[in-house]
């Protein structure tokens, strides 16, 4: 705030002391009164429910109950890791989702990329293609899949034809060996056009004259790739892996549409389990405490993936 | 979460040439394009097949569509083709209800949504002040919060929040946000990383034109109003797209705090059409019918939609 018009600056310094004072404290009122629509409401609606989730954790509220809360320590964290197999069960399926969706989808993701990053004819109508999945809804798109799922579904009758009826498919979403691998490949299938236009994006802001001067040394395809390309990919890297993680750690909308965590816990799913516990059991208190175990994880995640793709740079 | 390379969320447009590594020599440059398109030719059917599936599906009839399903013929419009399936939609539930209550949700919270996080962005971009600092940086923060660790919690929050309620045609004081349209807007209008969006774009901006403003008298909401949002048409078109997505596809939420039928969402709607027998050409008819205006959108504004979205990640 160096910068004073003309007229102030011809007047006595004690004058344009006061004068930028409340310059100063215009700006002050300015910023707060812009800020606190947005702030008022961060503070509800994100900021409470925090400190809600933290304190009803270790509590036995229920979601509607003549009695009032009452505090129980660490009961729910203990009943989460001892007394109930089915959140296990759900710690192990989102922890399997996470493992095959994260690498399968960056990779795939950035193999489409790498595909429509080239001058070609009609290369934009196929960035459009690969991205409409991601603009449909993901209710839609587990509600079409799991109709094409069925065991006389068009999966199975497209496999039949591929094959000339050498294996005539499973009954995907009720057979607990398949139910989760296939909500995996419409998981993947679904957002991996997302994903698609990071990497391309990422691809774009690696200067040409790189490659000129890779290519000056006769270095092929590959070698530009290992040596320029990927190099420079690694911010965009960060931000794929962790968007992508934090996505894969809150499955839901799939499980919930298409199987409802079955066949035999099979496909049930950290969040699943809390939203079926706080909502469809009312048993607010445990479900904050797994939805605390949760947030926890997904920051110890993505704190990991930050500090290891850092290193590397 | 993103304090090093502050990149403006500049549009890169997506039908323009991108700078693409070509191979070597004319040779293998010719054959690397017929693998490239032999690639994005199979990647394509993949990406389409289930959508055309969708949408042929719901213009034949249960018994058709059974039986198509073993040949080319499931995703060709023939045999039994008929409009049926979304009159039978429209007698089941009532979609008029349902699109109306997505529209008014989805536009207030992106419309307001804009006006409220491009007011937090100017304030923390180019106004000094007391605790701007730290404020930015709690905003910055919360990116990490995802939304399904607070829902539950946030279900028992709302359940107690003040509102006001027309009884009777008396103005009167209630309790319990649930099963009312609010709950589906207020909550998603302050967004973190539209905050953030903003306050990259705005800092590109020269501080020039706020100090000229300045001297000819202008208000600081006045230059907000005058200067900045009219310069920030790319950051409106990033923050509104990557909001109208979320707003239209709301799921769990609606799902939790409305159980009222003519206050839910499109999405929420899908629930009235699993009830003993299935009929799937109306399943499929409604599934069409609630993607059908999002891929128009989308088809109609895909530059914007892949520059956004392109935007939303450059700032690594």
């Amino acid at each position: 705030m160096t910068v004073t018009p003309p007229t102030v600056a011809a007047e006595t310094p004690r004058r344009s002391l006061r004068r930028f004072r409340s310059i100063k404290g215009r700006q002050t009122w300015a910023g707060l009164a812009m800020m606190a629509p947005a702030g008022i409401l961060l503070v509800l609606f994100l900021g409470i429910p925090v400190i809600l989730a933290f304190g009803l954790s270790f509590t036995n509220a229920r979601l509607i109950s003549p009695n009032p809360p009452r505090f129980v320590g660490l009961d729910n964290f203990m009943r989460a890791f001892t007394a109930d197999p089915v959140f296990i069960d759900s710690v192990w399926n989102t922890i399997v989702f996470a493992l095959v969706v994260v690498p399968v989808q960056a990779g795939l993701g950035l193999l489409l990329a790498l595909l429509v990053n080239r001058r070609l004819r009609g290369v934009t109508a196929f960035r459009v293609i690969f991205f409409i999945p991601v603009v449909t809804s993901i209710v839609v798109v587990s509600i079409l899949w799991k109709f094409m799922y069925q065991e006389d579904g068009l999966i199975n009758s497209m496999i039949d034809m591929l094959t000339f009826g050498a294996w005539s498919g499973v009954d995907w979403l009720n057979n607990p060996n398949t139910a989760l691998g296939a909500i995996i490949v419409l998981s993947i299938w679904q957002a991996v056009g997302f994903h698609m236009i990071i990497w391309l994006a990422g691809l774009q802001t690696i200067p040409e004259e790189l490659y000129e001067a890779a290519k000056m040394d006769g270095a092929g395809p590959w070698r530009q790739f290992t040596a320029v390309t990927w190099p420079g990919l690694r911010p965009t890297m960060v931000f794929v892996l962790v968007t992508i993680t934090i996505a894969a750690l809150g499955l839901f909308v799939q499980v919930d549409v298409m199987t409802q965590g079955g066949p035999v816990n099979s496909t049930t799913t950290i969040v699943f389990h809390a939203v079926r516990k706080g909502y469809e059991q009312q048993e607010i208190g445990y479900a904050a405490a797994i939805s605390l175990i949760f947030f926890v994880a997904v920051l110890i995640i993505a704190l990991i993936q930050r500090r290891l793709t850092r290193e590397k740079a | 979460m993103a304090t090093t390379t502050p990149a403006p969320p500049k549009p890169t447009p997506a039908g323009s040439p991108a700078p693409a590594p070509s191979a070597a020599t004319p040779k293998s440059k010719n054959g690397g394009r017929v693998f490239t398109y032999i690639a994005l030719t199979l990647f394509g059917v993949i990406f389409l097949f289930p959508l055309v599936f969708m949408f042929v599906s719901s213009l034949k009839p249960d018994s058709q569509i059974l039986q198509d399903i073993d040949s080319p013929a499931a995703f060709l419009p023939v045999g039994d083709i008929s409009l049926d399936n979304y009159f039978g939609v429209f007698d089941r539930v009532p979609v008029a209800q349902f699109l109306f209550n997505s529209i008014l949700v989805t536009v207030l919270t992106v419309g307001l949504g804009l006006i409220v996080n491009s007011m937090a962005g100017f304030a923390l971009s180019r106004l000094e002040w007391k605790g701007r600092i730290v404020v930015l940086a709690l905003v910055i923060a919360t990116l990490i919060v995802p939304f399904e660790t607070i829902a539950v919690p946030m279900v028992y929050w709302v359940a107690q929040l003040p509102t006001l309620v027309i009884e009777g045609g008396v103005l009167k004081y209630d309790f319990g946000w649930l099963n009312t349209y609010e709950v589906q807007i207020v909550p998603f209008i302050a967004n973190a990383f539209s905050i953030f969006l903003f306050t990259q774009y705005f800092s590109t901006i020269p501080k020039s034109l706020d100090e000229a403003a300045r001297i000819d008298g202008a208000s600081w909401f006045t230059i907000y109003r005058r200067i900045l949002v009219p310069l920030s048409g790319p950051a409106f078109a990033t923050v509104a797209i990557l909001t109208f997505l979320p707003a239209w596809n709301q799921y769990l939420w609606p799902l939790m705090v409305v159980q009222k039928e003519e206050l839910r969402p499109v999405m929420v709607g899908m629930q009235y059409f699993f009830q003993l027998n299935t009929a799937w050409g109306e399943v499929m008819a409604y599934t069409s019918l609630i993607t059908l205006p999002v891929l128009i959108v989308f088809l109609v504004f895909q530059r914007a939609f892949v520059s956004s979205i392109a935007a939303s990640g450059v700032k690594g």
